[in-house]
């Protein structure tokens, strides 16, 4: 399994797509069939995100079937080297990954990265944010940053990512926007959402670095106050929630979801994928997946995808040297 | 609270509600008792029927009896098969299983039951009365507090080292602990000790573990021990002493007492949870077990069978206080069920009871009425399952070895798993030759990983080791781990030297 925390949002979209089967429709029909490839356990967030995309696709009449296969092994790593070494026989599978395939081929935990596949689309993502507990004295980042450089060693940040992961990264670039040393942060690792969020109740962790949709569904229930998102402007979903560039920190982050084909797969194929996936924003039954799990859309595909992705590894892998993790 | 006790009341005694209890805890049990198929997968399959429904109410109803369905299912394989599917399970087989081999798998699996019943029961009802109090005991903790819970449940051990294989088990806990580090901790973004094989990167799998190390080796052992095995299938056919005397029911309703409250405020802290309140329940009622009593504990005792499955499920009750009071998921089952409440437009946490009570009450209702159906349902259906031991062993072994294969390919659809659990088999195999326990290895591997998270946390939030002296509830908790291993240690001491005493006089 990835290390990364499954948000309650995952969780629930993990659940609500485990036992999903395409209808098969006849509306203008793109593809034959899809293979996911899921290089994770079944209920973690990117077999929510395959299977969910799957159900769209096929009762939006734009595939006629999908079907699911679970490999994981390698943090995702097993996936992605079966699918460069049987490469000629893959031609109706997409892989689904997300972030941590970046982060994860710049700490070498795997040898490939995203360039030894084909890029088709980032379909979905999520913003970060800091939280901290309703009754925190604190309201807004730039409080945040007063206690901090009060008694830096008493402010921990916690998440739900190993150190250097997600979760501590963006934690690191929001230190790092504000003007302090991102490595002095004392970021407080835990293995899943809920025990960071029980830490960050219990007084333990002053500040708790989260998914937006988490971290939405947690200020629903009355529990955080959001002191900010990594998204460009105010998210529609929440508009409550002040971005960090509007406090003068200049952060921001995607968390995207996306899929991967074979590496050498022929150009009518990618594209063909690119189409589906393009018109699958405009179904009914994308909307309702994309509803029930919480999801935003950011797409992007082709070139797009590619400089996308070229431009997340350069700050995450800047990033990562500074902090030492490279 | 009367109020909302009535709704809830007139929520759940539904004709559709109850047959979707009954379904749930059929289903429950059923799959249950598939090793690899816990209940987290369960209900995980189950949640898109229960979206389906529409009603949060008679979801959460259906969801209730499948979780309570599949932690009985659970219990069932540990203890005809030696086979625990899940970790809060493990405990359970150490007396269960010798009481099945002993030719009393009915009532094995009757106490598991009404244990089960009961622990399930007061938790509801404590959950009923305390939820909303107990929402700040379970942010008392924090990562030192468990740190130092961790070591209380290692002391389960002592109960194995009681035997004078104190060194053995010693040894077999460390390796354990050892056999926790592999792979990619929470704590650091590098995979250890994993020899360069992408498959251990996420760590040895519980499961895959928990075969190896039980049913694996018992199987090995009944092909080459015909002998023992004919006897246990004589014994086995019979299927002798389903009921329980008046005798024994008065020796573990004290335990039951006991472990259905520790059991439900263990599991009322996130991240502990049924496992770790399922090894405390097992070493504190052997420590508190009069002597003769201790020497049956590991050997088929029904308090060493009741402690843990009472415990256990008192737990699972306690976890639902941080999901409902707080929104926070204690165990892996209780996040997938929190998805399943935020899929029905449901958000737990502090508001829950104010904007929804009808929901609050009808799932406190609906655990109770999931145990009470799953008891009447299954107290008639244990002679048949218990007849699984009295398959001819030509049949019967190549069945548990299937059984014991698909629970670890099953949950992670990987093939190295196998090999795996085949090589650490053959290992577990040759330890039992050498009359090494293995039960405290796999205590060792649930806690290690816990422990060392915990501890590690601690050691940052702190900048060293103050943390131990700082806080007392962590301090006092330690002393209670000393304590529970120090404690039996003497008094086997004590024991051994009377007996050598007598033998000298005479």
């Amino acid at each position: 399994m990835t290390s990364f925390a499954l948000g309650r949002r995952a969780l629930m979209a993990a659940a609500a797509a485990a036992l999903t089967f395409g209808t098969p429709a006849s509306a203008e029909q793109v593809l034959d069939k899809v293979h996911f490839l899921i290089p994770g356990g079944a209920g973690g967030g990117w077999d929510g995100t395959a299977r969910g995309t799957g159900e769209a696709l096929t009762k939006g009449g734009l595939v006629g079937t999908a079907s699911y296969e679970n490999m994981s092994g390698g943090g995702g790593g097993k996936a992605i080297g079966y699918m460069i070494e049987n490469a000629e026989s893959l031609d109706d599978t997409l892989m689904v990954n997300s972030t941590p395939i970046v982060i994860r081929s710049l700490t070498g935990v795997f040898p490939h990265n995203f360039r030894d596949l084909t890029l088709v689309a980032g379909t979905i993502g999520d913003y970060a944010a800091m939280v901290v507990a309703k009754d925190s004295p604190i309201n807004n980042m730039e409080e945040f940053l007063e206690a901090y450089r009060e008694d830096p060693r008493g402010t921990a940040v916690g998440g739900g990512s190993v150190p250097g992961g997600m979760d501590h990264l963006v934690a690191a670039m929001v230190m790092q926007s504000a003007g302090e040393d991102p490595t002095a942060l004392k970021y407080i690792p835990y293995d899943a959402g809920g025990k960071a969020m029980a830490a960050l109740l219990s007084g333990e962790i002053k500040a708790l670095s989260t998914g937006f949709s988490e971290a939405i569904a947690l200020a629903d229930a009355g529990e955080v106050k959001i002191l900010g998102v990594t998204a460009d402007e105010r998210v529609p979903a929440y508009d409550t929630a002040p971005t960090m560039s509007e406090q003068g920190l200049d952060t921001t982050f995607v968390n995207w979801r996306g899929f991967f084909g074979a590496p050498g797969l022929s150009e009518d194929k990618v594209a063909a994928y690119q189409d589906a996936l393009a018109k699958m924003y405009d179904t009914d039954a994308w909307e309702d997946v994309r509803a029930r799990n919480g999801w935003v859309n950011i797409h992007n595909s082709g070139d797009d995808f590619r400089s996308f992705l070229e431009g997340q590894e350069k700050t995450i892998g800047d990033l990562m040297k500074q902090l030492g993790f490279l | 609270m009367l109020e909302g006790l009535m709704i809830g009341l007139s929520t759940a005694f539904s004709v559709t509600n109850i047959l979707m209890v009954i379904g749930g805890c059929l289903i429950g049990t059923f799959i249950g008792m598939l090793p690899g198929l816990g209940p987290m997968s369960i209900i995980a399959i189950m949640i898109p029927v229960a979206i389906t429904l529409g009603d949060p109410s008679a979801a959460l109803i259906l969801l209730a009896g499948v979780y309570y369905g599949a932690i009985f299912g659970g219990s069932t394989s540990s203890i005809l098969l030696n086979a625990p599917g899940v970790a809060g399970t493990v405990a359970s087989s150490f007396d269960g299983y010798p009481m099945a081999r002993a030719g009393m798998a009915g009532k094995a699996l009757t106490i598991a039951a009404i244990s089960s019943f009961m622990g399930g029961t007061v938790g509801a009802i404590l959950l009923m009365v305390f939820a909303p109090m107990l929402s700040t005991v379970a942010l008392l903790f924090h990562s030192a507090e468990y740190f130092a819970l961790m070591v209380v449940g290692l002391s389960a051990i002592a109960a194995f080292a009681g035997t004078g294989n104190v060194a053995k088990a010693l040894m077999m806990t460390l390796l354990g602990l050892m056999m926790a580090t592999v792979g990619e901790g929470a704590l650091f973004n590098m995979p250890r000790f994993t020899m360069g094989l992408m498959d251990l990167q996420s760590g040895l799998s519980f499961i895959t573990l928990a075969m190896a190390m039980f049913a694996l080796p018992e199987a090995i052992f009944l092909v080459m021990n015909p002998g023992r095995s004919a006897q246990g299938g004589e014994n086995g056919g019979k299927i002798t002493g389903l009921r329980i005397t008046g005798q024994e029911a008065r020796k573990i309703a004290p335990v039951i007492g006991r472990q259905s409250i520790q059991g439900f405020f263990i599991g009322v802290l996130p991240g502990a949870g049924a496992t770790i309140a399922s090894f405390l329940g097992y070493a504190v009622e052997r420590n508190i077990a009069t002597e003769e009593e201790q020497k049956e504990f590991g050997k088929g005792s029904i308090k060493g069978l009741a402690a843990p499955e009472t415990a256990n499920n008192a737990a699972c009750t306690g976890s639902f206080v941080p999901l409902l009071t707080l929104g926070i998921p204690g165990s892996g089952t209780t996040a997938i069920l929190l998805g399943a409440l935020i899929a029905l437009n449901v958000t737990p946490g502090p508001r829950l009871m104010i904007d929804s009570p009808h929901i609050f009450w009808a799932v406190i209702i609906s655990m109770y009425i999931g145990n009470l159906v799953l008891l009447v349902l299954n107290l008639p259906l244990i002679p048949y399952i218990a007849k699984v031991l009295s398959i001819p062993r030509n049949y019967l072994i190549p069945f548990i070895l299937f059984f014991t294969l698909m629970g670890s390919y099953i949950g992670q659809n990987n093939a190295t798993e196998l090999l795996i659990l085949v090589g650490f088999g053959i290992c577990a195999t040759v330890l039992r030759f050498a009359d090494y326990p293995l039960a405290p290895l796999l205590i060792g591997f649930i806690l290690g990983r816990m422990l060392e998270d915990n501890f590690a946390r601690s050691m940052q939030l702190y900048d060293g080791i103050s943390f131990i002296l700082d806080r007392p509830m962590t301090l006092g908790l330690l002393v209670l781990a000393a304590l529970l291993v120090i404690v039996p240690s003497y008094r086997a001491r004590r024991a051994r030297a009377r007996a050598a005493g007598v033998a000298d006089g005479d």
